[in-house]
């Protein structure tokens, strides 16, 4: 039992350590004064105009899209071509595409950023949304390849092609064995995928066009004037929801999976 | 496979939204590309109702990133708002639109000393919008020589208590300036003798910060820092141990102006929003809200006596007179890359 | 097997997406434009040669490493613990790990001034127990903080992902073998987790060298970093030229330590090159 406890207390400084700084946003999402430099009382002032400035409401709405769907497709994307990529001979070609693959993990963001918008400008996209989000899918699927591609290494090589010799077809071997078997990685990948995209700066700020906007670009552009506490609470208002949502699904998931596993 | 049909149905929602989001009415649109937080909200509203238009009010972080996205083309902005050596250079690369003076009748409340300067010597491309000094911020409590010259930055009473700015131009700026050099020299000799002023600095600097100095000055962290004049009068808000001084030996006074870039789809809306921003009472609005220095006469009358009275964002002529706008130093900018690197890395 | 057909779309979207820009990239580094003519030249990666210049590569190789290093020791424990977790409880502890990440990265950054400051939160506490304040901003300590901070996620999802579905029946027949926990861990666990931890490793690493808001955020920009200086290069001089050489040299670099990481890899199957 000490065991358990060394593990407890571990996880618990872990998420301190995680959480600590978001306690700060949240405590100071109630500060009267616009600086984090000072406490002068607490207010609920900054929840009141956060639902009157349309435009952080705009960007957070734009920031959801944009992560929601740069992740999804990023994953179905990414987790195919990992599946590809580990059905390929290995040799030149295969390691090619992997060391391809790593380019946007590897590069500072000002040079995907650059390069990137050189080519939509050169290919005549108009900047705009669509830009945007081909950029975020850019950066997000070398990421998911690279969290599905070890459970694949993991994966019993024979196992898909046992299901074939019993019948199954390719793509039904795909979605009954292989892909439950790698559903950690894609899982990982996913939100490695979305944290990216929700977080990003750079990329975004020369890849977007007029009127389409993110929080990071709304809260990088405040820096210079120090950024309005509405932020901080606006991200309190993000993480409860979260949390909440978080709770209701864990309680969920308990119900339905407790009855059926039985271990 | 549940979770995959609330997936579904959740990228449906969005797309729904963003269907509704992006098509307006057809009315007119103004795009605004500003520095954010930059504006009352209010007077963007107060335009759109009296115009009838729609205003797409976007926002950049640093003059060098708004610089990229208006010259790589493909973004149609009909107004923006750079600092003076940027419209230098945006002028030189043929970015920017003459604007039509008879279309802003209100330039004539804008002071005859924020006109006609070297950035833009007749007021051909741009109207100002905000102005402002470099200067030295310091906690009274624990600064108790005068601050009066740029010599206190080096002053070893106070090592581990300055702050300077994470920024090539204000930090070589400062150095040149304290040597009784100009701000924007070419001459490799002084150049190289503000290096060796910065790093002799070095080990008495706490840290270079950025846009966060705001927040340690306030929380009493560090002892003087180089700041602006238009967070200084935020910074002194917050707390009243803070005061602000122009060096003797001369300081830099930025200008953010209005322009209308070469591609703007709207130029003459464009022309009557930057009309529109001159009017004393929202000039006014806009001074107040942000805090920083307007250069509409009319409107610092209309200004709080607190914020009207202030030497911070309002400083004598004697104070500034030595003061000298930033210009787009061209070629010899890889020159300060070199030093700022130097500097950086002198251990 | 035909599995390879499932790479088509990718590979299509890597061309387009990846090597196009990768070539702009090339291009603009082995030219320089005078007066709207490009000449050819290699002055741009020549230039990098400067003492100035390889000394911020090897600081930023360092730091990663360390970063590295550090989110491994610290991640790989949360990886497992979560692992053998319930399955039910699984999901939500990931996520736990997970959210953090999702406020936005310089409101977390500022946070970490206020309690790290020499008036913050932690020296609060500090004196609140009765001993001296301690300087525990701008240097390498907070840096480095600040580096693990951001990356131990990068870390347990990858290895979190590999461990939670290990072949129990491996370890129960080291169990009946007679193995101890220490010797299961060494000689059951860890080979199996290899891959995930070159996975973790990938993303802490790569990222972590170009990265450099941190440092300069919590080192008081005091460090001039890789990704300073070509920021600096494409934003502030204007000299994408420069600029894209020294991301070129940084790549070959990084990807030269990441086929001598892969060399540690246990578990080859037989390839070669990075994976």
């Amino acid at each position: 039992m000490v065991r358990n406890g060394i593990k407890k207390l571990y996880m618990f400084i872990m998420l301190l350590f995680l959480y600590a700084p978001i306690i700060v946003l949240i405590i100071y999402s109630f500060n009267d004064s616009r600086s984090r430099g000072t406490w002068k009382g607490f207010t609920l002032k900054w929840y009141a105009e956060l639902f009157t400035n349309s435009d952080i409401l705009t960007a957070l709405y734009y920031t959801i899209l944009i992560a929601v769907l740069s992740s999804v497709i990023s994953t179905i994307v990414g987790t195919f071509a990992a599946i590809g990529i580990y059905g390929m001979k290995n040799g030149f070609a295969k390691n090619t595409v992997l060391n391809l693959n790593y380019l946007p993990v590897l590069n500072p963001d000002i040079v995907t950023a650059v390069s990137l918008m050189t080519l939509f400008k050169f290919l005549r996209l108009e900047f705009g949304f669509t830009t945007l989000l081909l950029s975020h899918i850019t950066f997000c699927i070398p990421y998911v390849i690279l969290s599905v591609l070890p459970k694949l290494r993991q994966m019993n090589k024979h196992l898909p092609e046992a299901a074939m010799d019993l019948g199954a077809t390719p793509f039904y071997a795909l979605r009954k064995v292989v892909i439950p078997e790698i559903m950690p990685g894609i899982v990982s990948g996913a939100l490695i995928a979305f944290t990216l995209s929700i977080d990003d700066f750079v990329i975004s700020f020369f890849n977007k066009g007029v009127g389409v906007t993110n929080l990071s670009i709304t809260i990088y552009s405040m820096a210079r004037r120090g950024i309005n506490p509405v932020i901080n609470a606006l991200s309190t208002l993000m993480f409860v929801i979260l949390l909440v949502l978080l709770i209701i699904i864990n309680k969920k998931d308990q119900k339905d999976l407790n009855p059926k596993k039985v271990r | 496979m549940k979770k995959t049909r609330i997936l579904l149905l959740i990228v449906l929602v969005l797309s729904v939204g963003i269907a509704l989001v992006g098509c307006g009415d057809d009315k007119p649109t103004l795009n605004v590309y500003n520095w954010g937080d930059y504006i009352d909200p209010e007077v963007i509203n107060d335009f759109e109702k009296e115009f009838g238009v729609k205003v797409n009010y976007d926002t950049f972080a640093t003059n060098e990133d708004m610089y990229v996205s208006i010259a790589k083309g493909g973004t149609n902005y009909d107004v923006t708002f750079p600092s003076d050596y940027m419209i230098e250079r945006m002028i030189a690369e043929d970015l920017l639109a003459k604007i039509d003076k008879d279309k802003i009748p209100n330039l004539q409340y804008i002071g005859e000393r924020y006109l006609n300067l070297d950035f833009d010597p007749n007021n051909e491309y741009s109207v100002p919008y905000m102005w402002g000094t470099v200067g030295i911020i310091y906690n009274k409590k624990m600064v108790d020589d005068v601050v009066d010259s740029w010599d206190i930055l080096w002053n070893e009473k106070y090592q581990g208590q300055i702050l300077m700015l994470d920024s090539q131009r204000e930090s070589i700026g400062v150095a040149l300036k304290k040597l009784g050099y100009s701000m924007n020299t070419r001459n490799m000799d002084e150049l190289e003798a503000a290096k060796e002023e910065l790093i002799k600095q070095k080990p008495l600097v706490y840290a270079y910060v950025g846009d966060e100095v705001k927040e340690l000055m306030v929380g009493e962290e560090a002892a003087l820092a180089v700041v602006w004049s238009g967070d200084a009068v935020a910074m002194i808000r917050e707390n009243e141990n803070l005061a602000y001084a122009i060096p003797k030996e001369g300081s830099n006074i930025w200008f953010d102006n209005m322009v209308i870039p070469k591609n703007a789809p709207n130029k003459e809306l464009a022309e009557e929003f930057i009309n529109f921003m001159n009017r004393p009472e929202i000039a006014a609005r806009n001074a107040e809200y942000i805090g920083y220095s307007t250069p509409n006469t009319q409107a610092l009358e209309l200004l709080p006596e607190e914020l009207k009275n202030s030497d911070v964002a309002y400083p004598s002529d004697k104070a500034i007179e030595n003061t000298e706008i930033f210009l787009d130093v061209k070629d010899v900018l890889t020159i300060y890359d070199n030093i700022w690197l130097e500097v950086k890395s002198h251990r | 097997m035909k599995m390879k057909i499932f790479s088509y779309p990718y590979m299509l979207w890597l061309a387009i997406f990846i090597v196009v820009p990768l070539i702009l990239v090339l291009l603009y580094a082995v030219t320089v434009t005078e007066g709207g003519s490009i000449t050819f030249t290699i002055e741009n990666l020549r230039r990098f040669l400067d003492p100035n210049y390889i000394d911020v590569l090897w600081i930023s190789i360092k730091l990663a490493l360390e970063t590295t290093v550090i989110t491994l020791i610290l991640g790989y424990p949360i990886g497992m613990i979560i692992a053998k977790e319930k399955p039910s409880r699984r999901n939500t502890m990931i996520l736990l790990f997970v959210i953090p990440m999702w406020m936005n990265f310089l409101l977390r950054t500022y946070a970490w001034l206020t309690l790290l400051g020499k008036n913050g939160i932690i020296n609060y506490f500090i004196t609140l127990l009765g001993f001296e304040p301690m300087n525990l901003l701008y240097n390498d300590g907070a840096v480095l903080l600040g580096m693990v901070y951001n990356f131990l996620p990068f870390m347990v999802l990858p290895i979190y992902s590999v461990l939670a579905k290990i072949d129990y029946s491996l370890i129960e027949a080291a169990e009946d073998l007679g193995a101890n926990k220490y010797q299961i861990f060494t000689k059951v666990t860890l080979p199996l987790s290899v891959p995930g931890i070159i996975t973790g490793i990938t993303m802490v690493f790569m990222p972590a060298v170009s990265t450099f808001v941190i440092s300069r955020l919590l080192g008081g920009g005091q460090y001039m970093l890789i990704g300073n200086l070509i920021e600096q290069q494409f934003l502030w001089v204007g000299d994408w030229h420069f600029g894209s050489a020294i991301s070129i040299i940084m790549m070959i670099f990084i990807l030269i330590a990441m086929a001598i990481t892969s060399k540690f890899d246990t578990q080859k199957e037989g390839s070669s090159g990075l994976w």
